[in-house]
């Protein structure tokens, strides 16, 4: 099957990008050096395509309660021009995606999925919205996604929308207009930085890059591939689907049982996994049986995923997830699972780098974060 | 980019440099290669006086995204390393056929070599 092109295809072949394939998408990987793409998002502004994120809408007078059923969060209670991070699980509890909803009005919501999982959840809310009055829609071909991420972003934005940004606040949207082209522009991203993501027509995102380029180049704005991404998310204690989260682990599991809402009051308080889910809750309570951690290394060797990490005498004590060298620390940093026993930070551990123990020390996550 | 016509090159990749008055070749990554690894961040190289094989692995190339074999174009015996590029894994990537040299070795075989000629249509045909 030929890779998926987004509405931006040419304009970053023009750029020189490096494609990679990413979830059945030929996406831009990086353009430049990613390390200085890297740092321009943690001091100036990155702009990036991220159309192969997959946009579901949920909509009608149930619409809320499905979501509250459907997925582990107490969606009905956002606000309207809210945004939340959720996830969804299958019945016993494993996690089949993380995902931001964004209320977009009273009845209607919109789920952004994973790429590679976009199918599964458009799947399972379809299936799941069973005797609901709502509707759920595949909108992936309705929507190209731009971000710009960085210091810079709020000026940049600024110069092309009359849209009242100081009063969007983290984890909101509003229906915007920019550079002449309307818009869903969200205050949301995935670097730790302060940042949008503007949701548009896949008609209008050529233009409004360009007009993002033209806007942003006298504040240090550069294109930003998926490889910078990576690493950002990665400073910023971020998890990625496939890396720190998949079917096998519970929100608990990952450290983040905090998006599991048992309070929730529609429904008669029921939703997919509940049951797993509250034994996982008492289980991470009494006995957790690993920890996410973060890793890091004063050596120059990468811990990189699916390395073993090792106590003193070498025994397998956990499993990396995500690594790579640090730009902003400037040293390799990793997250792994490891054992309960081993995770207080300032452990001392080591990883098994291709055969050789490479010292590593826990630290707690996030890596980094950002001065507000 | 192109490829600087006094070298020679290897699948892998690798160039080789003429061997001077003493049999000694340096060794490196091409411009291409570099490239195509991204922001190189660590390079493990053989050690001074260590011998190398022609096609067979000697060292690591770590950049952002991936770890890569280190092949040598050339056998004999390594009489340099290149501090530098351990100390600034970067200079592989911002020169690549210069201040981005690996090793030195004094060369008693070689691989199969390309010229930059037959390097480049080499690179182009892999795409």
């Amino acid at each position: 099957m030929s890779p998926r092109l987004t509405a931006l295809d040419a304009l970053h072949r023009a750029l020189g990008a490096t494609m990679t394939d990413f979830a059945g998408w030929d996406m831009p990987l990086r353009y430049g050096s990613e390390r200085e793409e890297h740092l321009a998002v943690r001091t100036k502004a990155g702009l990036f395509d991220l159309s192969h994120m997959g946009e579901i809408t949920v909509s009608g007078p149930q619409a809320g309660e499905l979501l509250d059923h459907a997925l582990v969060g107490f969606i009905s209670a956002l606000g309207v021009l809210r945004a939340r991070y959720t996830m969804i699980c299958r019945e016993d509890g494993g996690i089949l995606d993380d995902l931001i909803v964004y209320r977009t009005a009273e009845d209607e919501y919109m789920v952004v999925a994973n790429a590679s999982n976009a199918q599964v959840v458009l799947d399972a809310l379809t299936e799941r919205a069973a005797g609901f009055d709502a509707v759920v829609r595949d909108d992936r071909d309705a929507y190209a996604l731009l971000a710009v991420q960085g210091p810079a972003a709020n000026a940049i934005l600024s110069s092309v929308t009359d849209a009242d940004l100081p009063g969007l606040k983290y984890y909101a949207l509003l229906p915007a207009t920019v550079a002449d082209r309307q818009v869903w522009l969200a205050r949301t991203g995935y670097t730790g930085e302060d940042g949008f993501e503007i949701f548009c027509a896949p008609a209008d995102a050529e233009h409004l890059w360009q007009a993002l380029t033209a806007a942003g180049t006298p504040h240090g704005l550069v294109p930003a591939g998926l490889s910078c991404r990576d690493t950002l998310r990665l400073e910023a204690g971020m998890p990625l689907y496939g890396h720190e989260l998949d079917t096998s682990l519970t929100p608990f599991d990952a450290g983040l049982g905090r998006v599991v809402r048992f309070d929730k009051t529609t429904n008669g308080g029921e939703f997919v996994g509940r049951k797993a889910l509250e034994a996982a809750a008492a289980q991470a309570e009494a006995n957790p049986p690993r920890v996410l951690v973060g890793l890091v290394s004063e050596g120059k060797r990468v811990p990189r995923a699916e390395y073993a990490v090792v106590d003193a005498a070498g025994a397998p004590i956990g499993r990396i997830t995500s690594g790579a060298p640090s730009p902003t620390l400037g040293k390799p940093i990793a997250i792994a699972y490891l054992d309960a026993a081993h995770a207080a930070p300032g452990s001392a551990v080591a990883v098994d780098v291709r055969g050789k123990h490479e010292p590593v020390e826990v630290v707690a996550l996030p890596f980094y974060k950002r001065a507000r | 980019m192109s490829n600087p016509q006094t070298l020679q090159y290897s699948k892998e990749h690798e160039w080789l440099t003429a061997a001077d008055a003493d049999g000694v070749s340096t060794v490196g990554i091409t411009e291409h290669a570099a490239g195509a690894l991204g922001d190189i961040v660590y390079v493990d190289l053989p050690a001074v006086g260590d011998t190398v094989t022609a096609g067979e692995t000697c060292g690591e190339l770590e950049s952002t995204k991936s770890v890569s074999d280190l092949y040598s174009p050339a056998s004999g015996e390594v009489v340099e390393v290149n501090q530098d590029v351990i100390d600034d894994p970067a200079l592989v990537n911002s020169a690549a056929f210069e201040g981005g040299w690996l090793f030195r070795v004094k060369v008693t075989a070689t691989d199969e070599l390309m010229s930059a000629d037959e390097y480049t249509a080499f690179t182009s045909a892999a795409g």
